[in-house]
């Protein structure tokens, strides 16, 4: 189990990280420990694996151009094309997921046309065809992630 | 446009800020800023809509969400818009996006994420879902995560590159 500190940590903070000089004696002050505290948690948080960082999420498609991509890829060759694919500095979050179109990755590009040529070299390399699936809207208004750290049931309360 | 310096400044950022005492301080030495200008351009750039969030990134698997579901939807086009805005209400959806169809062998336009404890539970809350959004009439999938071949941050400039963006939450 999480000390308190550090779930107060993890979920509350996601959003809106103080901008002023001293954040974390910001929240330090605002949970009621010191900063020595906060400072101490951070650290065994991202030491422990819990956070990947504290940092910026950019809106899609403000800088560069990006697009979720899919392929079907025979079960036998999965492993194969999936290395290939990571390979590109251009792609993240590459996945398997559970379907006939079985692998799933980001891919991110200056502009279009760079896009186009990375997509290009994946399919001649890999010699399956990928399908494109641009983001046409976001609805999500991103608040982070809510955890619930407690270990009884979740509910399903509509968060807004 | 966006100025250079508001660039340098999110490459700066972007793979964490500093667990120090005065991390805004420590960002503005590497770039001939001071602590105030860090600051206020951060905020700026919060304003404008291109940081859509400040703060810290949890990693789901290791915090228990083991269950990875993308969840997809054939919405009519007059609707998709609505439903999207609706479904993103939920506290266990983590992302909602419109995408194009791809004829026959992909119908759906509405994509959405839930991370769950369990494919019990990431079931459940899609039933759920379904049921309170009245989504029953309109066709959708369910695809699970299952192995990870690459996950890397949002590294929209690697060091030492010039201009290579990276990474959708």
């Amino acid at each position: 189990m999480l000390p308190t500190l550090h779930k107060q940590l993890l979920n509350d903070y996601q959003q809106d990280f103080p901008l002023s000089p001293t954040p974390y004696l910001d929240i330090a002050n605002s949970l009621g420990v010191t900063e020595e505290e906060v400072l101490v948690a951070f650290s065994t948080l991202s030491e422990q694996g819990f956070i990947s960082r504290i940092g910026p999420i950019i809106q899609p498609n403000q800088l560069g151009i990006s697009t979720l991509v899919a392929m079907a890829i025979p079960e036998s060759h999965i492993i194969k094309v999936a290395d290939i694919v990571s390979q590109f500095p251009e792609v993240n979050h590459n996945y398997e997921r559970e379907h006939r179109f079985n692998l799933w990755f980001v891919l991110i590009a200056s502009d279009q046309q760079h896009l186009s040529s990375v997509i290009k070299k994946i399919e001649l390399q890999t010699s399956f065809k990928t399908m494109q699936l641009p983001l046409l809207e976001d609805y999500f208004i991103n608040l982070g992630f809510q955890l619930n750290l407690e270990p009884q049931e979740e509910n399903l309360l509509i968060s807004a | 446009m966006i100025e250079p310096i508001d660039l340098q400044l999110i490459a700066a950022v972007q793979e964490g800020l500093p667990i120090a005492s005065r991390p805004y301080a420590l960002i503005a030495e590497q770039l001939d800023l001071n602590e105030t200008e860090v600051i206020a351009r951060l905020n700026k750039l919060k304003q404008q809509g291109l940081i859509k969030r400040l703060g810290v990134i949890v990693k789901h698997r290791r915090l228990g969400y083991q269950s990875n579901a993308m969840v997809v939807f054939d919405i009519p086009d007059l609707l998709v818009s609505h439903m999207g805005q609706r479904i993103s209400q939920f506290h266990f959806i983590n992302l909602c996006y419109q995408r194009p169809r791809h004829g026959e062998q992909w119908p759906y336009n509405l994509f959405c994420m839930i991370h769950g404890k369990s494919r019990e539970k990431v079931l459940q809350q899609l039933s759920y879902l379904i049921e309170n959004c009245v989504l029953e009439n309109y066709a959708h999938d369910i695809l699970f995560s299952r192995r990870c071949f690459k996950q890397r941050g949002a590294l929209y400039f690697p060091r030492g590159s010039g201009f290579n963006p990276e990474n959708i939450d």
